[in-house]
């Protein structure tokens, strides 16, 4: 008994291949039209990654700059880091001394001597200031209360800049970035809707172009598996060329566009960092591009050949 | 061998396609079925391959009861069963040694096995040498002898031909009636239909003619008058 179920799988598989062979220009229009379904898949998978790193650098900049009075001192200072530090929300903390921020005052303002010379003829306006990124900017909040208790801004030359306009305008950004986010994930699970219902009809159309095939061998007594194993091993075959065909594509449209591009940046969509995403993650693509054509493949041909294989017409 | 006991197939919108048909085939027999267009004859067959169920009625063939055989069954039934057909039915883009081999391969036969019966039984049906031809290069004669080479491979008990005969030239439809009759010779029960009458009036065979659903007659040497 095993070892006819040897034979039969042996048989399957063979069949799977010579059919392949002899169905060359079916197998070709099938696997031209899942490697384009299965290139434009990859390319909305990439470009989602590049846009979610171009929003998490985005919001990497949201800071909150807390100002300090100049008379506070260095204990009162090392606390209030200390105590920042201990919140949930908080990245990091660094400190800017007066100094420093006239130094980054005078660099940003190298080109405005109007500024300049306002700076220069007093003494250091500038306060020191203390600049907190946070884990979630959707989160600030929490921060924004610490700093608010009246021990705490009662060291603070000026309000925190998390408020007002810029409040107004941090809080856009992260809401903004968050519908995107979630705007790319259902727009990738609508593309690979479409791309099985696209895949699943190609192979269902191939499979209806040899239903006589399947009907002969049910009358000649040939069991299901006999009759559908060498359809899903051929269908399978598809996948896994039609993979490696859109990953040879995706590959080569990216080493055009970054020698063409060369690290430049097309708004939201950063190529290079594009580039360097897929061809660090080549090969684990390459294995889920094939399995998920071989996945796709089988399931459609398993479901498509099943109406051809009734016993009987009741 | 066969055995059909007031047996009724009524389709949903037309009339009933047989009727309380009985019908009783001894082993090693060989009989023609006759009759018009639509008398019923290609339901009486579909029915013995289990292709339709009957309405109502008992069928028994190589003692098997269809009323109890199950679904995943009919496979095993088909294979033991030789079928062939008026628009023969092969597999297009397999040769003709694959399509005969297909029957053994369908069955779990060893390779060797199937190496050494293939030619042989190639042999019997006068294709030697057509071995790797595809059925779209042979002549309708040699696809229906491919067909009956496919059928007899197994060795079945019962071999049924539907209209075999029917898209051949006349020299080409003896070449298939006879292998027919070696099968038969060879002690395979053949159930013939077709509506050629030198061929029915040639054989000299038991005849049953079929007509709007009935067995009308049931002579054991017939004659059929188109």
């Amino acid at each position: 008994m095993k070892d006819h179920k040897y034979i039969t799988l042996e048989r399957i598989i063979k069949n799977g291949f010579v059919n392949f062979g002899r169905n060359i220009w079916l197998a070709i229009a099938a696997m031209a039209m899942m490697a384009i379904t299965l290139t434009i898949l990859l390319f909305a998978i990439v470009a989602n990654t590049t846009f979610n790193h171009t929003i998490s650098d985005i919001t990497s900049h949201i800071d909150v700059s807390v100002y300090l009075k100049d008379n506070i001192t260095d204990t009162q200072r090392t606390n209030l880091i200390k105590e920042v530090r201990g919140l949930d929300n908080v990245k990091s903390v660094s400190y800017i001394s007066k100094d420093q921020a006239l130094k980054q005052y005078i660099q940003q303002n190298v080109n405005n001597p109007d500024l300049l010379a306002a700076i220069s003829q007093t003494d250091n306006p500038l306060p020191a200031s203390l600049s907190i990124k946070p884990n979630d900017p959707n989160h600030l909040q929490d921060i924004k209360d610490f700093l608010d208790k009246p021990a705490i801004q009662a060291l603070q030359s000026d309000p925190t800049s998390y408020s007002g306009d810029r409040k107004a305008a941090i809080d856009k950004i992260t809401s903004a970035t968050h519908f995107f986010q979630q705007a790319g994930i259902v727009g990738i699970i609508v593309f690979i809707i479409i791309s099985m219902l696209i895949i699943f009809n190609t192979i269902r159309m191939a499979i209806f172009n040899r239903r006589d095939e399947l009907v002969i061998m049910r009358l000649l007594g040939a069991s299901t598996s006999f009759i559908r194993g060498p359809f899903i091993v051929e269908t399978m075959l598809y996948g896994a060329v039609a993979a490696v065909i859109s990953l040879v594509v995706v590959w080569t449209l990216f080493r055009i566009a970054s020698s063409t591009l060369q690290a430049s940046s097309l708004g939201l969509l950063d190529i290079g960092y594009s580039s360097r995403y897929f061809s660090d993650h080549l090969f684990s693509i390459l294995t889920i591009q094939i399995l998920v054509g071989i996945l796709i493949g089988a399931a459609s041909s398993g479901i498509a050949t099943r109406r051809y294989l009734r016993l009987n017409r009741q | 061998m066969i055995l059909l006991d007031r047996v009724s197939k009524t389709y949903n919108r037309r009339g009933p396609a047989l009727e309380r048909i009985s019908l009783h085939v001894e082993p090693k027999e060989f009989v023609i079925i006759v009759g018009p267009s639509g008398a019923g004859k290609s339901t009486l067959f579909k029915l013995l391959t289990r292709e339709e169920k009957p309405t109502s009625g008992k069928i028994i063939v190589g003692g098997i009861d269809y009323e109890h055989l199950k679904d995943r069954d009919v496979p095993l039934l088909r294979r033991k069963i030789g079928v062939v057909f008026q628009d023969f039915k092969l597999l297009n883009n397999k040769t003709v040694y694959e399509n005969v081999a297909f029957a053994l391969e369908i069955a779990g036969i060893s390779n060797s096995e199937i190496k050494h019966t293939v030619p042989k039984v190639l042999d019997v049906v006068g294709l030697k040498g057509k071995e790797s031809n595809y059925p779209q290069e042979l002549s309708g004669g040699e696809r229906q002898r491919v067909a009956i080479a496919r059928a007899i491979i197994r060795q079945p008990k019962i071999l049924i031909a539907d209209e075999p005969t029917g898209n051949l030239d006349p020299k080409h439809a003896w070449d298939v009636i006879k292998v027919l009759e070696k099968v038969n010779k060879f002690g395979t029960t053949v159930l013939l239909t077709t509506h050629n009458q030198e061929i029915v009036n040639a054989l000299k065979r038991r005849v049953v003619t079929i007509k709007g659903g009935h067995i009308v007659s049931d002579r054991a040497v017939g004659q059929y008058k188109g």
